[in-house]
């Protein structure tokens, strides 16, 4: 059983692809000491409007990959484009303008209000010597309301609940701007109706015209918000697509090694593990 | 770029919401803002109390006509012995124990803002002993006040200096890597500062070395004042100038880079002003502990953790505290009683207070 299977990806037509294409990233590898790549051959692209989702077993390179993307670490080959400009030729600023990015992990040290937290959004449009102004607070408010969080504004949010700490990265990152929103595995720390609701959000805000690159551990999730599923196993993309092309029964058991079952309910398939005896 | 529709459609939708919570914008930053001048207030009293401190009895009235005197040229007849004591004796010691408590607030404040670590102080990266290798050295050579003064400010810069190059001669260059190599060289130092007391002079040289390290400003001069002034305006000014990026800087190095930060520039801007800062602190008042690591502490207690209010609110608390323990350490015995001493008799029993008291949560 071959893992590559690039035919598959080549096989379907990508029409315009460079009419809408926000971002594009070719032939990308990755690799911390220049001999064992972390990833390599990776090429796709997100338009605007697009929510992309990155589905792969833990330790595949997901979050590397996001990293790269984003301008905190660099490819060891291949190129990536934003509106058609090299990434790397872009300062820190530039990259934040465009990019905004939660990161799967975050460590709280100050019990920073809610407000304090969203404004720091504000940070790639302020010069260095600058402080967030009336201006940047109305951003900020807004980006609360859209999240319906305003009434955790002076709520310190080290003390607010996973689900609502996501809310408030996502309020801060809308206050940020970008045209593109990298999320590594949004919905890690969430129960299940909050999982929900940060998914709807991120269709919502796709709706909007935003551009969202995440990944994740859930097939169900890139049925109920993607568009475009990418699947990694073994250091690259081996199948590339609409979720209802990509997430099929053999390449689920063939990247997570377990028996699945795809199923339709109202308006959208499901992936379903199932049981072995046995096993 | 892309603007979310939906945002415009929410703003015409709640116009009265957004004039209810503007004034309370304004209310919250007024609070903030009280907050920050309440606290010049027992400094101000604290100044002019701390004038009549001391064994040459000076009444309020003679201290406050002297002071108008010199700042409206207007005469009071104030006896020349009274004019002495008050600008000449007091005036220096009130001055330096403000600044160098504000200095070594400011840069504690920015410190464990930049380090993510609310345990950090000032002289992390190796400052003090720098400084006190520099002293010691001054001192073995017999030079006179002015080059052990720029001597310990010297070394202060040396050491940290070599902290930095070091961390960055290393793979991974993150904030651990930077304190670790901190707490290596001020070891380093710390060795040095024993190999010169063990060749100092035992009757001169060696008393004189020891009282430095324990921090004192009871030799400190108007001269001396007019020396640290200019590092530690420029230093605290850029700090306070990118306050708010250090809010930004605290939510960790990658978080900071994807919000726009140019982080390694900002870490060296911070690194270098708390560094100068607190090498002029050091340059006249001798190694004081405690200040750096308590009083942000308390002050964030006060106002919070943002660091745009943070950093000023330091400077007076740091002001404040410095200038009461040395009030203390000049009046509750005949002999005093050096100010390193005092800091951390005070400080951490009140830390280990605040530790258990604490309800934030730092993990």
């Amino acid at each position: 059983m071959s893992i590559l299977r690039p035919s598959t990806i080549a096989d379907r037509p990508n029409s315009d692809i460079l009419k809408n294409c926000l971002m594009q990233v070719s032939d990308a590898s990755f690799s911390y000491d220049g001999q064992h790549n972390i990833f390599e051959n990776i090429n796709f692209s997100v338009e605007k409007g697009d929510v992309f989702c990155i589905l792969g077993p833990n330790g595949t390179g997901k979050t590397t990959l996001i990293k790269c993307i984003n301008g905190l670490m660099k490819l060891s080959s291949g190129k990536i484009l934003f509106n058609e400009k090299n990434i790397y030729s872009l300062n820190k600023t530039e990259i934040a303008k465009n990019i905004g990015y939660i990161p799967q992990i975050h460590n709280s040290t100050f019990p920073f209000s809610v407000l304090d937290v969203v404004l720091m959004g504000r940070s790639p449009h302020l010069e260095m010597f600058a402080s967030p102004g009336e201006k940047d607070i109305k951003i900020a408010e807004e980006s609360l309301k859209t999240l319906k969080i305003t009434h955790m504004r002076d709520v310190s949010y080290t003390e607010i609940s996973g689900g609502e700490q996501q809310l408030v990265f996502l309020a801060r990152i809308l206050t940020q701007k970008p045209s593109i929103l990298l999320l590594d595995e949004p919905t890690s720390h969430l129960d299940f109706g909050n999982q929900m609701r940060t998914l709807n959000i991120i269709e919502k805000l796709a709706k909007n015209g935003l551009s969202i690159l995440m990944s994740s551990h859930f097939p169900d999730q890139a049925f109920i918000s993607a568009n475009k599923v990418a699947l990694m196993k073994g250091k690259s993309f081996i199948d590339i697509g609409s979720p209802e092309e990509v997430i099929t029964k053999e390449n689920m058991e063939e990247i997570y090694n377990i028996k699945v079952k795809i199923v339709d309910i109202e308006h959208r398939k499901a992936c379903i593990p199932l049981k072995v005896n046995g096993e | 770029m892309t603007k979310l529709r939906f945002r415009n459609s929410s703003q015409d939708a709640n116009i009265n919401d957004s004039n209810a919570s503007k004034s309370w914008i304004n209310n919250s930053l007024v609070k903030k803002l009280s907050v920050t001048s309440l606290l010049v207030i027992p400094l101000i009293i604290l100044f002019f109390i701390s004038f009549l401190i001391g064994r040459y009895p000076i009444s309020p009235s003679e201290v406050l006509m002297a002071l108008a005197a010199k700042t409206t040229l207007v005469n009071y007849n104030i006896p020349p012995s009274v004019e002495a004591v008050i600008f000449q004796i007091r005036l220096p010691r009130i001055m330096a124990a403000m600044m160098v408590g504000a200095a070594l607030s400011i840069a504690g404040a920015s410190f464990q803002g930049m380090f993510k670590n609310p345990l950090v102080s000032p002289d992390k990266l190796g400052v003090s002993a720098g400084a006190g290798f520099g002293a010691a050295l001054a001192i073995l050579f017999v030079a006179g006040p002015f080059m052990v003064q720029f001597s310990a400010f010297m070394g202060g810069l040396l050491a940290v200096g070599l902290t930095y190059m070091i961390s960055q001669t290393f793979k991974g260059t993150s904030m651990l890597t930077l304190v670790l190599c901190g707490i290596a060289i001020a070891a380093l130092f710390s060795a040095f500062i024993s190999m010169i007391k063990y060749v100092a002079d035992p009757y001169e040289q060696l008393p004189t070395i020891v009282f430095w390290l324990m921090g004192s400003l009871s030799a400190v001069t108007n001269q001396d004042i007019l020396m640290v002034t200019l590092p530690m305006v420029v230093g605290s000014g850029i700090l306070l100038l990118i306050r708010w990026r250090i809010n930004v800087l605290s939510m960790g190095e990658d978080e900071a880079q994807t919000l726009g930060v140019d982080t390694k520039k900002l870490h060296i801007i911070i690194i270098t002003c708390c560094t100068i800062v607190t090498a002029a602190a050091v340059s006249i008042s001798g190694i004081i502990g405690w200040i750096g690591l308590v009083i942000p502490h308390i002050t964030r207690m006060i106002v919070g953790p943002d660091h745009k209010v943070l950093l000023p609110a330091s400077i007076f608390m740091g002001a404040f505290f410095l200038l009461l323990i040395d009030d203390v350490a000049r009046t509750i015995t005949t002999v005093e009683i050096p100010l390193g001493i005092l800091t951390a008799i005070i400080g951490a029993p009140f830390f280990l207070y605040l530790l258990a008291k604490s309800k934030e949560g730092w993990s």
